[in-house]
């Protein structure tokens, strides 16, 4: 297996340069500091101090998963191709598909250390204060699970525009446009031509499947629609009352498939 | 006869956008021969280097690497590659990196014998980011190691080399070539390559202008051999006189003939008898060689 090869340098690489010491602080530090900060309605609601705690981080993992989902990527192709290293290992006998593949998973398993021990320890820690039931335990299960699918997204992405811009830099900046893109603009976007529309068609039979088309939004529809407490204490359950319950997932699972078959497609035109 | 060759190139065309930057090149490539590829910047050679790996498509002609195509995997299997100021992550030491390429290759080599081999022994533990040029050099050159292959292809092997290192460097082509790889050298460092391989071709502005062994290409460009005399006592001037020479110093002439009467104006040297003491040969060297073919207009 030729790609376990660059996947085991690549978590050198990450591990060396403290990356998953890093992303894991990071993703501990706003989990715990969400967790606490969101316990206050617990009573209100009459649900367990996990489940709001979910619901906190639900909305935390939108915005920080595909962030170092895209921390790591952009360097991925742009990286080599600066240093000069590019040339040399495309020349060994594994192809360029295999490269990409080993950077991902070596990546993704970084995001997953990061994201198990950030929301296992905000989770076990809300469980032991607040109480935690068998429907918030799956709920954090699924809030882990969907958030590495989510980084996964962002991580091929990142790998597509890598390959794509002209420089390291350019990358970084592509990269940043496009979670403004995908995590605030689109949904602001959203938002108004809902506003604009009222209670019309595209509210009624359009906007829901627009919505689910965006990786983030079907995250947290995935997130919602499975959890009943979830939904009521994230306010969010009108919209994913609308969908298929199969529609979350399949945005959320057929999105790195298409993400890595374009960054494949843009890595083959680029020349070292 | 000979083997089929290693490498072979015929009537290879590669355009940049309109431009053309490589005009019908014709290469072929040995098992065991060194060749110098010269040239000056922006020559094609690095361009003619990236076709033979497959990193680049070139509009017209073959290129066939033991029978296989460029990019395939076959050829890249019988490649080896070191890149101009060759480069790798910082964060890996020189031992991961190479073991990294190994895995990459499917080899099973010795690795912390390669890197003593390349003289890395003491820094094969630490980070490539701490190394210097040369060392990332000699790095480069291990992993050119990795696996005995068909075909080397060296983008300026020495550059950033202190001397010795540059001796130890020519060493180990030399013990590539004796295994039957094809070694190819792209170099601007002519005095170097001219002891150091077995043929050398010559590109300019994208087209192939010579390529011959050295002698072979002496003759063809029919550069004047220097005969340098030292003349006995107050003989120079009239010396100077008799063979048509120039004075350039108190006691010595200077010469220029064709190849080819270098004989009959020694044997006419000869018949001055005692008025010359001493006399030296300077046959054209590559770098008034490489000057010859590299600056002639295109016909």
């Amino acid at each position: 297996m030729r790609f376990l090869a660059i996947t085991r340098a690549e978590l050198t690489i990450l591990r060396r340069n403290l990356w998953i010491f890093m992303a894991t602080l990071i993703m501990l530090a706003f989990a715990l500091a969400l967790s606490f900060a969101g316990s206050a309605p617990t009573g209100t609601l009459g649900v367990d101090m996990l489940t709001i705690s979910v619901a906190s981080m639900t909305t935390l993992s939108v915005y920080l998963a595909p962030l170092l989902a895209l921390m790591m990527g952009f360097d991925a192709i742009a990286g080599d191709r600066d240093r000069g290293s590019l040339a040399l290992l495309l020349t060994y006998p594994a192809g360029r598909g295999e490269l990409l593949a080993g950077k991902f998973l070596a990546h993704l398993a970084a995001l997953t250390i990061a994201m198990v021990i950030g929301f296992g320890a905000a989770g076990a820690i809300a469980a032991w204060f607040g109480g935690a039931g068998a429907e918030s335990l799956l709920a954090l299960a699924r809030l882990v699970l969907t958030s590495i699918l989510l980084g996964a997204v962002f991580l091929v992405l990142g790998y597509a525009i890598s390959a794509l811009a002209n420089s390291t830099t350019a990358a970084a900046g592509l990269s940043a446009g496009l979670w403004l893109v995908f995590v605030v603009l689109f949904d602001l976007a959203l938002l108004g031509a809902v506003v604009m529309d009222g209670d019309g068609v595209f509210t009624q039979s359009i906007f829901p499947w627009v919505m689910v088309a965006n990786p983030a939004d079907a995250f947290r529809l995935w997130n919602i629609a499975a959890s009943e407490g979830v939904a009521l204490s994230s306010g969010m359950a009108g919209a994913a009352a609308a969908l298929p319950t199969w529609a979350a997932p399949l945005s959320l699972l057929a999105w790195p498939i298409l993400g890595f078959l374009l960054a494949r497609a843009a890595f083959q035109k680029v020349e070292p | 006869m000979r083997d089929e060759p290693i490498l072979k190139i015929s009537s290879l065309d590669k355009f940049r956008g309109k431009t053309q930057v490589l005009h019908g090149i014709d290469l072929e490539l040995y098992a065991g021969e060194r060749l110098a590829l010269l040239g000056h910047n922006g020559a094609g050679k690095s361009t003619l280097i990236k076709s033979v790996l497959g990193l680049i498509n070139a509009e017209g002609g073959t290129i066939s690497i033991c029978g296989a195509r460029p990019g395939t995997g076959a050829a890249r299997v019988a490649t080896a590659f070191l890149p101009e100021a060759v480069s790798f992550h910082p964060a890996l030491t020189g031992f991961e990196q190479l073991k990294t390429f190994a895995r990459l290759s499917g080899e099973k080599p010795d690795i912390a014998a390669l890197l003593q081999r390349v003289g890395l022994g003491e820094a094969m533990h630490r980070r490539i980011g701490a190394y210097s040029k040369g060392m990332r050099q000699r790095l480069g050159l291990a992993q050119v190691l990795l696996g005995r292959p068909k075909l080397a292809l060296l983008d300026e092997p020495t550059s950033g080399l202190d001397p010795i290192s540059r001796q130890d460097l020519y060493a180990i082509i030399d013990e590539l070539a004796a295994q039957g790889t094809a070694v190819l050298i792209a170099s601007h460092a002519l005095t170097e390559v001219e002891a150091r391989t077995d043929r050398i071709a010559i590109m300019r502005k994208g087209s192939k202008v010579a390529d011959d062994t050295l002698a072979g290409l002496s003759a063809q460009a029919g550069l004047p051999v220097k005969l340098r005399l030292r003349a006995s006592g107050d003989q120079a001037d009239r010396i100077a006189l008799e063979t048509g020479g120039r004075r350039i110093n108190g006691a010595s002439v200077e010469i220029l003939c064709t190849p080819q009467d270098k004989m009959a104006e020694l044997r006419r040297i000869a018949a001055l008898g005692d008025a010359v003491v001493d006399i030296d040969m300077v046959p054209p060297r590559l770098d008034d060689l490489y000057r010859h073919y590299s600056n002639e207009e295109l016909n």
